[in-house]
């Protein structure tokens, strides 16, 4: 009863909705002969933000995601911290998504090996790549392939439970680790690193990442940038999370504060705030309280600034190892958003066992008849039109570069799925004839032996992995390997 | 006055219909959170083939049961609060709502496209809106979080306030909320995404 009270007031809804729409002006001759098929390459949140809009704009569209994995939600389940559950909750908007009647989520579908972009852009009017930036930016520095050096994207896919990390198996013996890069996934890392074990209990992170930080012998972590306070590209959020952490104390440099409080006044508000934040931590004597915790604290974390990486240093005992890190001393030449690091000549050698570097997420190319900008590395385009290809879209990191938050995420997604439409309406996208869609597509993939997991089947993986966690009180306990999902799904 | 008080009625429905009380703070904006929340969670069970509905339908029935339980309730007059959205488009929607309504889900329950990422839990910035002068001055002082995460909201401003974070009372009758125009103008007032 209840279930049919629902989709009576569903439809009445939508109804209300396609009269704000009239009402709103957009609906010049919008509505085709043929219903509209659109599929979307990727199930993160691009992927699914872009779904979201497109639904809820054309009455009469249909979308179909596919995605690499079995799982769907991307960066939100393999990227967002795991002591960040709120931001997780978008998964509930996401699945409302996924449940629609006009929308199909088709997991364990590989675009570009197990289909080629070409048949999609057969079967559908229209196809959208969000497929994220699932390469990272090396730092082109002597030593970077030495053991003990990791990249943040496999460290933070490994305690995330990405199955191609799984066996990462990071060597958390010794006391120091640098991180390379002060963005949000180096403060996330840091934290990671540096959080009471208890605290990580009660997270999704995975049960084999929870045992080797519980055994990891990390107490001091030191993030280093190129550029100075006033440039760090973390944000005022995760910054403060490091400055409250328990059981830690900071450990900052005065001199890389020299002429920043001066340089306040000038910046915009958030900048502000940060910069604000930084220069409390680092250079204010802290109250009796903090003093008392700070002097208490067993771990230790530092913002450095003005280093870049020259060269991973090699243990010489063990010459696959490495046992340090050669910093170069920079200059700032310019000031705000664009100043420019410039070498100094000045050298440091900072000894560490551990090295993460998190200098940036790439995308890269999954087919070579989609055009890439391999410099920028993305794919180029006008506002979410791929440069000549038409029919083809992006949205997501694969559009901006690999920046910025969910927000940012949500405006570019629907930025996207704002010039569709307009091509729609233009007739620049042709959607008179009729597509096959999904039957096509699902004909190619059995005759392949790929067997897509569908949002259904996704939900008995959520709910095993639920299960699981709820026997050892954490809200998840996520499944590691494509296999086990597969089993799991049914397949 | 009254408004604390419906605040007051309306933490005790959350009481009554949520089974674990979250311990996160005294604040009475957080109890406000944590109902929705614990709404959140009911729907979450169902498996309803549906888009963004079941929340305002859910919404609905807890606007009945405060009825039923006979605190707030926009049929009576002494709790009707008026808000104006003004959406993307620049279109102005008038809304009668109630004290103790929460800005952003009642923005959501009336059609306007204002997202809600997180649910309320200050790790987002997607419900972001300009606050009316006049009435800006009225809202309570942005928690540290808040300020926090509007840093990270695209074309922040000096009126900007999270929707999430608006309790409606007596005094903002009249309060005109305007949602960020962020995606073509993003680019059109001369932003430049940064090469990478």
């Amino acid at each position: 009863m209840l279930f049919s009270g629902l989709k009576v007031w569903t439809s009445r809804s939508l109804w209300i909705h396609r009269l704000h729409e009239g009402i709103n002006g957009g609906g010049k001759a919008r509505y085709s002969s043929c219903s509209p098929k659109v599929c979307i390459v990727g199930g993160g949140p691009a992927g699914f933000y872009t779904a979201q809009h497109l639904i809820k704009a054309r009455p009469d569209v249909t979308v179909d995601i596919y995605e690499r994995l079995p799982v769907p939600f991307g960066l939100v389940r393999f990227g967002v911290a795991p002591d960040h559950p709120e931001v997780k909750n978008v998964i509930n908007t996401f699945t409302q998504t996924a449940r629609h009647k006009r929308c199909s989520f088709y997991g364990n579908v590989n675009v570009g090996k197990d289909l080629s972009v070409t048949e999609l852009q057969e079967a559908y009017h229209a196809v959208v790549l969000s497929y994220g930036a699932e390469g990272n930016r090396r730092m082109g520095v002597p030593g970077e392939d030495l053991s003990g050096v990791y990249s943040a994207k496999d460290f933070v896919g490994w305690y995330n439970g990405l199955p191609s990390c799984r066996e990462l198996g990071p060597d958390l013996s010794c006391e120091t680790a640098v991180i390379l890069g002060q963005g949000n996934v180096a403060l996330d890392v840091a934290r990671v690193l540096l959080s009471p074990i208890d605290l990580l209990k009660k997270t999704d992170i995975t049960q084999p990442a929870l045992e080797v930080l519980e055994e990891s012998r990390v107490r001091r972590v030191l993030i280093v940038g190129r550029r100075g306070p006033t440039q760090i590209a973390g944000t005022v959020k995760e910054v403060r999370e490091m400055v409250n952490l328990p059981n830690t104390r900071p450990d900052m440099l005065a001199s890389d504060f020299e002429g920043v409080k001066e340089a306040l006044k000038d910046l915009p508000r958030p900048r502000k705030r940060l910069t604000e934040l930084m220069l409390k931590t680092a250079m204010e004597t802290p109250g009796e309280k903090e003093h008392e915790r700070r002097e208490k604290a067993s771990r230790v974390w530092g913002l450095r600034f003005y280093r870049s990486p020259v060269e991973i240093l090699a243990d010489p005992e063990r010459s696959s190892r490495m046992a340090g890190i050669r910093l170069a001393v920079n200059n700032l030449e310019g000031s705000g958003e664009e100043a420019r690091a410039v070498l100094t000549g000045e050298m440091e050698d900072v000894s560490c066992g551990l090295i993460i570097s998190s200098i940036g997420y790439k995308s890269l190319s999954i087919d070579p008849s989609v055009p890439f900008d391999s410099h920028r590395a993305i794919v180029p385009n006008n506002m979410g039109r791929i440069q000549e290809a038409p029919g083809l879209y992006c949205s997501g990191w694969l559009k901006t570069g690999p920046t910025g938050v969910i927000a940012t995420t949500l405006n570019n997604s629907f930025d996207t799925v704002r010039s569709m439409l307009e091509d729609m309406d233009s007739g620049t996208l042709n959607t008179s004839a009729a597509k096959p869609g999904s039957q096509s597509i699902n004909a190619l993939l059995e005759n392949r032996g790929v067997k897509p997991v569908t949002f259904s089947e996704w939900e008995k993986i959520d709910s095993e992995e639920v299960r699981r966690g709820a026997a050892i009180g954490k809200p998840r306990e996520k499944l590691l390997t494509v296999e086990e999902m597969l089993q799991v799904a049914g397949k | 006055m009254a408004a604390s008080a419906a605040v007051r009625s309306s933490m005790g429905l959350t009481l009554r219909l949520s089974r674990s009380i979250p311990d996160c703070s005294t604040c009475p904006f957080y109890r406000v959170k944590s109902c929705v929340n614990s709404v959140g969670k009911l729907q979450r069970k169902g498996s309803f083939d549906s888009f963004r509905t079941i929340n305002r339908h859910l919404q609905t029935s807890i606007a009945l049961y405060h009825s039923e339980e006979g605190s707030s309730n926009a049929e009576d007059p002494e709790d009707v609060v008026n808000v104006v959205y003004i959406d993307r488009s620049g279109r102005r929607v008038p809304v009668k709502a109630k004290v103790g309504d929460n800005v952003m889900y009642l923005a959501q329950r009336h059609g306007i496209e204002l997202e809600g990422s997180c649910e309320a839990s200050l790790a987002c910035s997607t419900c972001h809106v300009y606050v009316n002068d006049t009435h800006f001055d009225k809202l309570p002082e942005p928690d540290e979080r808040e300020d926090d995460m509007l840093d990270m909201a695209p074309l922040l401003q000096e009126n900007s306030r999270l929707g999430c974070q608006i309790i409606l009372t007596h005094e903002l009758e009249g309060i005109e909320l305007t949602l960020p125009k962020v995606t073509r103008n993003f680019y059109v007032d001369g932003h430049v995404p940064k090469p990478h």
